[in-house]
């Protein structure tokens, strides 16, 4: 078990991370135009009401108490009150949380098999007719905007055959495999070709290594020392890539849950700032910084079961 | 050095758009915001080439002057971030000791946020726009450059032609400015298109949210925003601006690519 032992570290490794975190968004509100007690109250709030958020948020101290009171609030749960929900922040940002990962995971799902279809074809036609057109696919996907995809998808798989919904969220898990497709789609066409470039690079590069051109020197046959050996050694530089795409993905679903309107934390993200729920949008910024330390943590964790080299 | 077909096929792509922006009045007689309710969703025909949107607007005209504001929020939304980023990066690089310590910290926070959230997140503070859309990037997206130059300084600084520069006795300006900054750019200069690739697509995404350039201006991610509605009995007022969009990225990406391959064939 020692070589996960940088797990009872990591927690320590995170302070740092998460106090730039968090202060980031602290700029943000400090940054935000108005008030910060009338954010929270609106304009009609009593004296007596305003006084006493002021000291709740330490509001009439300096700049650096206020940023401690911030992250003594944050360590209760405390995001502030949504003035659009009436209603207080954290329990909003922990509904939104369930359909924006489910969206997340099943569209990197169906990455992870994309990725690896396309990475092995245009490796074994190096320089062939169907590794040009994945190549050229890569490229052209790239630029195409994910929004773009998604209403393709919709225009194409639910107006013209009415195969899959337009638009919307079904809080049972398996019948959302089906209502989430889509999405789920457009997310993976978005990462795909990243991902897929890296992974024929890394094929290739493995396949002229000198374990591989020795098993071929003694006689293994090519096929297999490219599915035994090549195939599995190629897995681990894609998957640290995901942390890279990891911020790409959390963007990407902004887009997306606005494209198909699903109850996420995107949705929710980009329809406080129209309302100008500036508390909301700070919450969701933060939620969606931690959500990205959360994935590095984990592509560790997945990292170091795969290769025990590794030293983390 | 020839210049790879990719980087030729790449730059007939994006100075095509250019010209057409350029000389939009001249290539349509339309009004891009005109409001004509008669006109209404007309499909393509001669006297509306490309059809008109929900308001009887015509497409060719909002897409020819939409392709006016798509470039400069590409140009402007890439000049900040590398001119930032490129000056940071040759600070931090180059004098090191606490500064470089205090910049790298700043610049490890910033990434390791979800770009696009923290984008949306100052453009909720300065307000929805195409300034504010420039403002925010370069705020966000200079620690790309930034990082890429102060890697290319510190392999810089160690070379010997530096070391003779110093002994000659010039000064740190003159040395970072006339010795490192056009070494060290390389890398930067060649990212600087792979940006604009992925710039274009992120402002026309703010338009599509309605956090970018807005309405009635003409831009292409508005422009498929406000087809959306109209997408079953109306496809063109999405579809049009959809593939200018994603023509103009895949001209850019092939110049990308083969300012790449120019600059380091070996790649």
């Amino acid at each position: 078990m020692s070589r996960f032992a940088f797990l009872l570290r990591r927690p320590f490794e995170l302070i740092p991370v998460f106090l730039g975190i968090s202060l980031i968004s602290f700029v943000l509100l400090q940054l935000t135009p108005g008030d910060p007690v009338r954010l929270l109250l609106g304009p009609k709030a009593s004296p007596e009401a305003v006084a006493l958020v002021r000291a709740r948020y330490g509001l009439d101290q300096p700049v650096i108490v206020q940023y401690l009171y911030y992250l003594k609030n944050l360590a209760v749960g405390d995001f502030g009150q949504s003035i659009a929900f009436r209603s207080a922040i954290g329990p909003v940002l922990l509904d939104r949380i369930g359909p924006t990962v489910y969206l997340l995971v099943y569209g990197l799902s169906l990455s992870v098999l994309m990725t690896l279809g396309l990475g092995v074809a245009a490796a074994r036609s190096r320089g062939g007719a169907v590794d040009q057109v994945i190549r050229l696919i890569c490229v052209v996907g790239v630029g195409v905007p994910s929004y773009f995809v998604g209403l393709l998808l919709v225009l194409v798989f639910s107006l013209k055959f009415k195969l899959f919904p337009v638009s919307g969220y079904d809080p049972s898990p398996w019948t959302n495999l089906y209502h989430l497709f889509l999405p789920a789609l457009t997310i993976a066409v978005s990462v795909t070709p990243i991902l897929t470039r890296n992974f024929r690079a890394t094929l290739l590069q493995q396949m002229n290594a000198g374990y591989a051109i020795a098993a071929l020197s003694k006689g293994v046959p090519e096929r297999s020392v490219f599915w035994r050996h090549v195939f599995w050694n190629s897995l681990l530089p894609t998957i640290s890539l995901f942390g890279v795409v990891a911020s790409f993905l959390i963007g990407g679903t902004v887009v997306i849950e606005n494209v198909f309107n699903i109850p996420g934390l995107g949705l929710l993200l980009v329809r406080s700032v129209l309302s100008r729920d500036y508390l909301v949008v700070q919450g969701v910024t933060l939620v969606m910084g931690l959500g990205i330390v959360i994935s590095n943590l984990l592509i560790d964790v997945l990292t170091a079961a795969l290769d025990p080299r590794i030293k983390t | 050095m020839r210049a790879p077909l990719s980087l030729k096929i790449g730059l007939a792509i994006t100075l095509t758009w250019v010209l057409l922006a350029a000389f939009a009045p001249w290539l349509t007689p339309w009004n891009p915001t005109k409001i004509d309710a008669a006109q209404a969703l007309q499909p393509m025909s001669a006297e509306h080439l490309l059809g008109t949107d929900s308001v009887g607007r015509d497409l060719l005209a909002r897409l020819l002057y939409g392709a006016r504001i798509d470039l400069l929020a590409a140009v402007a939304g890439v000049i900040g971030p590398f001119v930032l980023g490129t000056t940071i990066g040759l600070l931090a690089g180059y004098s090191g000791g606490w500064l470089d310590a205090l910049l790298m910290r700043i610049l490890e926070v910033t990434i390791s946020f979800p770009y696009f959230v923290l984008v949306i997140a100052l453009v909720s503070i300065l307000g929805p726009g195409l300034k504010s859309y420039i403002i925010s990037l370069t705020i966000v997206n200079w620690v790309t450059y930034a990082r890429l130059v102060r890697a290319e300084t510190l392999v810089l600084t160690g070379a010997d032609f530096i070391l003779a520069a110093r002994v000659l006795g010039f000064g740190r300006l003159r040395i970072m400015g006339r010795h490192i900054f056009p070494n060290a750019i390389v890398p930067s200069a060649v990212f600087l298109m792979t940006d604009a690739v992925l710039t274009i697509v992120l402002g026309s995404s703010l338009g599509f949210l309605g956090l970018g350039v807005q309405p009635p201006t003409p831009e292409w991610g508005v422009m498929i925003a406000e087809g959306r509605t109209y997408l079953g009995s109306a496809w063109w007022i999405s579809l049009c601006p959809g593939i200018a969009l994603c023509s103009l990225a895949f001209g850019l990406s092939l110049v990308a690519d083969g300012v790449a391959k120019l600059l380091d064939p070996e790649a």
